[in-house]
């Protein structure tokens, strides 16, 4: 993975150094909150329901070891002795305060990390795939390109006062493991006809109140234009984006309203342009960054055998492992959603648990996925049942990864300012409802998500089952979706009709399971069924 | 008419008042124009030699749409004062300079001290601009 | 009545205005009356508070009671982390909060 040189460490020095002295002018009253929110914002501080929250960015989803600890560090030393890891690959502490902040910024840094423009009207963390370098399916690694934009768009100067927030992800293979056409840029890796690497832009996705599958604005932009392409489509967001409503700033609502043809003329004439400023790095750069991400030092003429005799190893390595591209090694996911437990959330004991194994037996590497789990990219199958025990031992050996039990939940009313309703409390009481392994297995891949509000942070709308929480006369109440998907076939969940409050919603999702299993046709998932026979049974049977 | 608390050039200020872009196409005479954020920089593209002083307004330093202004005039090669004035604050000075503003006239004066340190507060920059300065990558891949 | 509540701006600990300072506890909170709003803007300038808000609350068994349940959940923690909330050893006063 990437290291810093001596200029990225400077930055991120440079930054800490910069925040300090914001806070003292805030505490000295030299800065109103006014003009200091969006300043904490880009250094990633917000003020949620209890104390300030801070969104610490992990770059595409990867870390190493002792990043990974420092992050269990930060729970114990300065919060409550845990953290929350995001829908965006990121990790929350929500305990934090102020005057502790500079000193958090400062640890982070000494481990080659940040929380620059995590939050903000700015160009947020760049997500990617997070089987990326190790699935068996990948073009290319994405993640050298991830880095060549991060760097771009940290502190670009002309890029920090946008409309609103602009979240970019970066994958290189068929299946979309990152929800890239949910973005306001997703990227994906590609072959032309000539065999040239290089990049397919979707501008204009987006969940939140108007939910929306970004179109191609281009089919093909070389590798030495991605950065003035990329350029392109943030100046032309920039000078047009709608500022007058917060509600209508993203930019798939400019996408949408130019119409994609108009808005990739204005990118195209702008991007002419820019060809002529020089402000693409050399391919050597590139290159430069592209050696971090070679491949770990796999053995070779391993064997695939795994012994599966073990009945609660079988069910894990079924659920939660998948195919790795080298030969006698296995892509291994943790899950973070115990049965009943809050989902995303590990204690500083199991971060550094997790540290630990990762540099025992994933090359020192781990990622943590959109879907609010940690992954250990490089496992030897030779050592997947040790690894798998020392899990269990510290109850993190969920086997559930994708079924129902696998729920993405935003934090909801019970961390956060923006909430209508609790979402913690409903993946508590469904996750319970359809604890038992066999249940799971029964129904098999179902992603159910969760958002507290129609910011959509749960991404519900993208879930097979989706659940929003509302606020109802001052009462939660919560509406059921079906049919989202985040996938290659992305699609956009509907909703099925009137709200429930907290047990309703439980029985209702347990009715489509229901409805599901009973039309199921062979090897149908949830989603297929769903597709293939409508809404209408579904309404039938949940409304009756 | 508020005052250039701050300003990178060597020339004389110009002080004549700033017309609108729309006023400014159609005086022939005129030498300062002003640019709100909802204007197109590129229509003063074709004057830009009678143009001595470009003024670009932030009623609101949140609304960015200035920057992307003043990087357009010097991306085509002005050369005169481009003057950020209204809402100027402290923590947006370097990313300003980087753009291209060379004079600031904030509506509120600045903390001389604060904003000395801001404006030489990053010693490099990851991207290139118009402003001249090697970016990083620039620095790691000597030409 | 009115109450006003906010955030401590070193700690962003949730605070209610008492009637002579700002306290951890919801049920100190004062009825502010017609007040609020000229409460806020002298705390604020004095930065003992910041983010501070008028609510609506009524006097209830154990004190004050916000009307809504989000500032029921400020005044007393997460409703799924009985452990971190002020009355770590009261996991039923959670229901209070519902």
């Amino acid at each position: 993975m990437y290291k810093y040189d001596q200029y990225d460490q400077q930055m991120v020095d440079t930054r800490v150094a910069e925040f300090r002295d914001q806070v003292k002018r805030r505490l000295a009253g030299d800065l109103t909150e006014d003009q200091f929110r969006p300043l904490r914002l880009q250094n990633g501080l917000y003020l949620q329901l209890h104390a300030y929250m801070l969104r610490v960015a992990v770059p595409y989803g990867t870390l190493n070891s002792t990043q990974m600890t420092m992050l269990g560090d930060i729970a114990d030393k300065y919060d409550r002795g845990y953290g929350h890891f995001t829908t965006r690959q990121n990790i929350q502490y929500n305990w934090i305060k102020l005057e502790d902040t500079p000193d958090i910024l400062a640890d982070l840094a000494s481990v080659e990390m940040h929380a620059i423009q995590t939050s903000g009207n700015c160009i947020r963390n760049i997500s990617s795939d997070q089987y990326a370098g190790a699935a068996a399916d990948e073009l290319i690694d994405p993640r050298p390109y991830a880095e060549l934009l991060r760097q771009w768009s940290s502190f670009h100067p002309e890029f920090l006062t946008l409309p609103r927030k602009f979240k970019i992800a970066v994958i290189a293979s068929e299946t979309d493991r990152a929800a890239m056409k949910l973005h306001d840029i997703g990227i994906r890796m590609v072959r032309n006809d000539a065999g040239e690497i290089g990049a397919r832009f979707y501008v204009g996705g987006g969940m939140g109140r108007t939910p929306m599958i970004a179109p191609v604005i281009r089919e093909f932009v070389p590798l030495d234009q991605l950065i003035t392409y990329s350029e392109a489509c943030l100046r032309v967001y920039n000078r047009y984006g709608r500022r007058d409503n917060k509600y209508k700033a993203r930019i798939k609502i400019l996408v949408h309203e130019l119409g994609k043809e108009e808005y990739t003329r204005q990118v195209e004439e702008e991007f002419a342009h820019l060809m002529s400023q020089g402000i693409e790095p050399p391919l050597a750069e590139l290159e430069r960054i592209k050696q971090y991400f070679v491949d770990p030092a796999f053995e070779t003429g391993l064997s695939d055998d795994l012994d599966l005799t073990d009945p609660d190893f079988r069910l894990w390595v079924e659920r939660n492992c998948q195919e790795h591209k080298q030969a006698g090694y296995i892509i291994a996911t943790v899950s973070l959603k115990p049965v009943g437990g809050i989902p995303g959330d590990a204690s500083a004991d199991q971060i550094r648990l997790m540290a630990q194994l990762a540099k025992d037996y994933s090359f020192d590497e781990l990622r943590v996925t959109h879907a609010q789990n940690i992954v250990f990219p490089h496992v030897k199958k030779a050592d997947l049942y040790t690894l798998w025990q020392k899990l269990d031992e510290a109850g993190l050996s969920t086997a559930n990864l994708d079924t129902v039990g696998d729920i993405i939940a935003c934090p909801g009313l019970d961390y956060c300012s923006l909430a209508n309703a609790r979402s913690i409390p409903v993946a508590q009481k469904i996750s319970e409802r359809f604890g038992s392994a066999e249940k799971q297995a029964e129904i098999g891949e179902l992603k159910l998500k969760i958002s507290g509000c129609i910011n959509a942070c749960g991404h519900h709308h993208a879930g097979h089952i989706g659940i929003l929480g509302v606020d109802r006369k001052g009462v939660e109440n919560y509406q059921l979706l079906l049919g989202g998907s985040e996938g290659a076939d992305t699609s956009l969940g509907k909703i099925t009709g009137p709200g429930f409050d907290e047990d309703g919603i439980v029985d209702a999702v347990e009715k489509a399971t229901q409805v599901y299993l009973s039309n199921r046709e062979d090897g149908e998932r949830f989603l297929d069924t769903y597709r293939r026979i409508g809404m209408d049974p579904f309404k039938e049977a949940i409304y009756g | 008419m508020v005052d250039v608390q701050f300003r990178f050039r060597d020339d004389e200020a110009v002080n004549d008042p700033a017309v609108t872009v729309d006023a400014f196409t159609e005086q022939s005479n005129a030498s300062a124009v002003r640019i709100e954020p909802g204007d197109d920089a590129r229509d003063l593209l074709p004057h830009l030699d009678r143009i001595a002083l470009v003024e670009v307004n932030f009623p609101a330093w949140t609304d960015g749409r200035g920057y992307s202004s003043a990087r357009i005039l010097r991306e085509a090669g002005f050369t005169g004062e481009i003057r950020a004035v209204g809402d100027v604050v402290i923590d947006m000075l370097s990313h300003l300079k980087r753009c291209g503003f060379d004079a600031f006239a904030p509506d509120k004066p600045l903390n001389p001290t604060d904003a000395r340190n801001a404006f030489d507060r990053w010693d490099n920059v990851y991207q290139a601009t118009a402003d001249g300065r090697q970016p990083i990558w620039a620095l790691r891949h000597p030409a | 009545m009115k109450i006003l509540t906010g955030n401590d701006l070193k700690t962003g600990a949730v605070i209610w205005w008492t009637g002579v300072g700002w306290s951890l506890d919801v049920n100190e909170s004062a009825d502010v009356g017609e007040h609020g709003a000229a409460i806020i803007a002298r705390e604020e300038g004095a930065q003992n508070v910041f983010a501070a808000y008028i609510i609506d609350g009524q006097k209830d068994a154990d004190g004050v009671r916000p009307a809504h349940i989000k500032d029921r959940i400020r005044a007393l923690g997460p409703t799924v982390r009985p452990d971190l909330t002020l009355k770590p050893s009261e996991p039923e006063a959670v229901n209070w909060v519902i």
